[in-house]
């Protein structure tokens, strides 16, 4: 009886501190991710007042799951966004795993370049975003201005179809790699250094340190990396809504654009929930396959 | 030997300077262009350096949009938002670790489990509930979601598991209860991890673009980027004032971070002598 007491006691000083967490995860988290689903089986237009009884009567099953896939959008906007990630994932990992590698010497001026390379990365995607579309500018632009430097005319980036997403990629590359890179940084930092001693012993080149020691080592931290760039990439919407807004001809437009567009602009809240909802699994079965796929790859420490 | 490695320092240094003009390239082009008067922004070929500087655009960043009130908004926003994530995360995460309570496996599963939710899902009936609470042009609107933050929780879970529990024996036989237990032992044990969660969540913060887009429609609510957004409609080719409001835009974030950085090493030291 005493013991019972004292563990109801015990559990009951958890409530003032999980409080204010817990009821933030129902109002901000638990409530609407449930709201959203009921909203996804409706095509309620966000305009007539939501109750039980409108969702009941906008009620649509899942109509707009039907529409979306079966229409061409929806394939469109996705194809769109793996142009993106065929892109950008190679382009920035490779940049991190650059700027990984040259603060890792730990040379004179590593401090400044830290702060240095993070900078775009503390720069808001709107002020970047403004930066690129005007270092972009085809006639006077300093993008084109520099190509034209060592002879290459450069394109019409923002407004050619073709190059207006490898211009959002550049512009992405360009924030990102400084947050990658960091994180990479550490990653090789805490490779034990006794590696790198038995391969000078063996006579091993630089090249192949780094390729038999260096990298595999890294691979968790490279992991980690590409699960994080992939759902970033998924979510693409900032750089998108102010340099293209999803143009030239919809040659930029993805998943959180038109999530956005159709239920801020067109009202189709329910064609929009059920859009972020097919979002929410493709992110998850590449997550899962992410995580299958990794122990053919990544080496972690024993 | 020798020369070996200085030829290793000058490979070095000169992809350390390539570098760091790819990264600062853009930076340079707004600086130059924010002092550019309106006709020079035009002018071919382009000019590198202004030749004829003018203070004009930053002089209109702020007669035309309440550019100091936005700064105002954004720190307002931002260290509430910051302090909110850091407290109740930390509450949480003390719950989890140091006290025992039913189903608080579950109740932690399902944090961890609502991290793999995109925001974009629960946009919408965040925006209905937060429109029948009326917040809607509040400050509390963007900055109420930060009581749930399941990152931050499972960042500092992650640290208060390594804390052994006999740190608290000594407190408890002194009779502290558990607050002063949190706030005395523990809080201070995690603050190299705090301060990583605050510089994050600063930056997430400060940065955020599309959730106050959604709440703050009122010129005298807006955050900073949400006047940069707003400048960006009204003047999409006035390139000189928008390269000088992006320019001041960042000034107080870097600074921050330069500062944070500091701190936090200093932070990371007292936690160790103190463990």
């Amino acid at each position: 009886m005493m013991k019972k007491n004292r563990s109801l006691r015990e559990a009951a000083s958890a409530i003032p501190f999980l409080l204010p967490s817990v009821v933030g995860m129902i109002f901000f988290s638990l409530l609407p991710i449930v709201i959203s689903v009921f909203i996804s089986l409706t095509d309620w237009d966000g305009l007539a007042a939501l109750s039980l009884g409108t969702l009941a009567e906008r009620f649509i099953g899942f109509g707009n799951y039907q529409n979306i896939l079966g229409g061409e959008e929806f394939w469109r906007v996705l194809k769109n966004t793996c142009y993106y990630i065929v892109l950008y994932i190679p382009l920035v990992l490779i940049a991190s795993l650059g700027i990984a590698t040259l603060l890792n010497k730990g040379k004179k001026g590593t401090a400044v370049m830290r702060i240095l390379y993070y900078i775009p990365v503390l720069t808001s995607w709107v002020a970047a975003s403004l930066i690129w579309k005007w270092v972009l500018s085809s006639q006077y632009g300093i993008l084109n201005q520099l190509l034209a430097l060592i002879g290459i005319k450069g394109p019409e980036w923002l407004t050619s179809e073709i190059w207006a997403m490898p211009a959002i990629v550049l512009a992405s590359v360009w924030k990102d790699m400084g947050f990658f890179g960091l994180f990479l940084t550490s990653g090789l930092a805490s490779i034990d250094k006794t590696y790198y001693e038995a391969a000078t012993v063996d006579g091993a080149g630089r090249i192949k340190t780094f390729f038999k020691i260096t990298l595999p080592l890294l691979t968790p931290s490279i992991f980690f990396c590409l699960v994080m760039a992939l759902i970033n990439a998924f979510q693409l919407f900032p750089q998108v809504m102010i340099m293209t807004e999803g143009g030239p001809n919809g040659a930029t437009q993805v998943m959180v654009e038109r999530i956005y567009n159709y239920g801020f602009r067109y009202f189709k809240m329910g064609y929009a929930a059920a859009f972020s909802w097919l979002l929410f699994i493709i992110i998850f079965i590449l997550t899962s396959i992410q995580m299958k796929l990794q122990k053919g790859w990544v080496h972690y420490e024993s | 030997m020798n020369r070996k490695k200085t030829l290793h320092n000058i490979g070095f240094y000169a992809i350390a300077v390539l570098v760091s003009i790819v990264v600062l390239i853009p930076f340079f082009w707004m600086i130059s262009t924010s002092l550019k008067s309106k006709g020079a922004l035009m002018a071919l070929p382009i000019q590198w350096i202004p030749e004829n500087p003018t203070f004009s655009a930053y002089e209109k960043v702020f007669t035309r949009f309440p550019f100091m009130r936005a700064a105002f908004n954004s720190f307002l926003i931002t260290v509430s938002y910051t302090l909110i994530t850091l407290i109740s995360a930390s509450m949480a995460a003390f719950a989890f670790t140091k006290i025992k309570f039913p189903f608080s496996n579950g109740l932690f599963k399902m944090y961890i489990a609502s991290m793999m939710i995109p925001t974009q899902v629960t946009l919408i009936p965040l925006f209905i509930i937060m429109n029948k609470m009326e917040l809607i042009n509040t400050y509390p609107s963007v900055i109420l979601p930060s009581l749930f933050k399941a990152f931050g929780v499972f960042l500092l879970v992650q640290n208060m598991r390594t804390i052994p529990d006999d740190f608290m024996e000594a407190a408890k036989i002194d009779g502290a209860g558990k607050f002063k237990i949190y706030r005395i032992v523990i809080l201070p044990l995690c603050l190299p991890t705090l301060a990583t969660l605050c510089i994050t969540t600063f930056m997430e913060s400060w940065n955020d673009y599309l959730w106050p887009l959604l709440m703050l429609t009122e010129k005298k609510k807006m955050t900073l980027t949400l006047a940069l957004n707003s400048l960006n409609g009204q003047y999409a080719t006035e390139y000189n004032v928008l390269m000088a409001g992006s320019l001041l835009s960042m000034i107080p974030i870097i600074l921050v971070y330069i500062i944070a950085q500091t701190q936090s090493k200093k932070g990371s030291l007292e936690g160790g002598v103190k463990g």
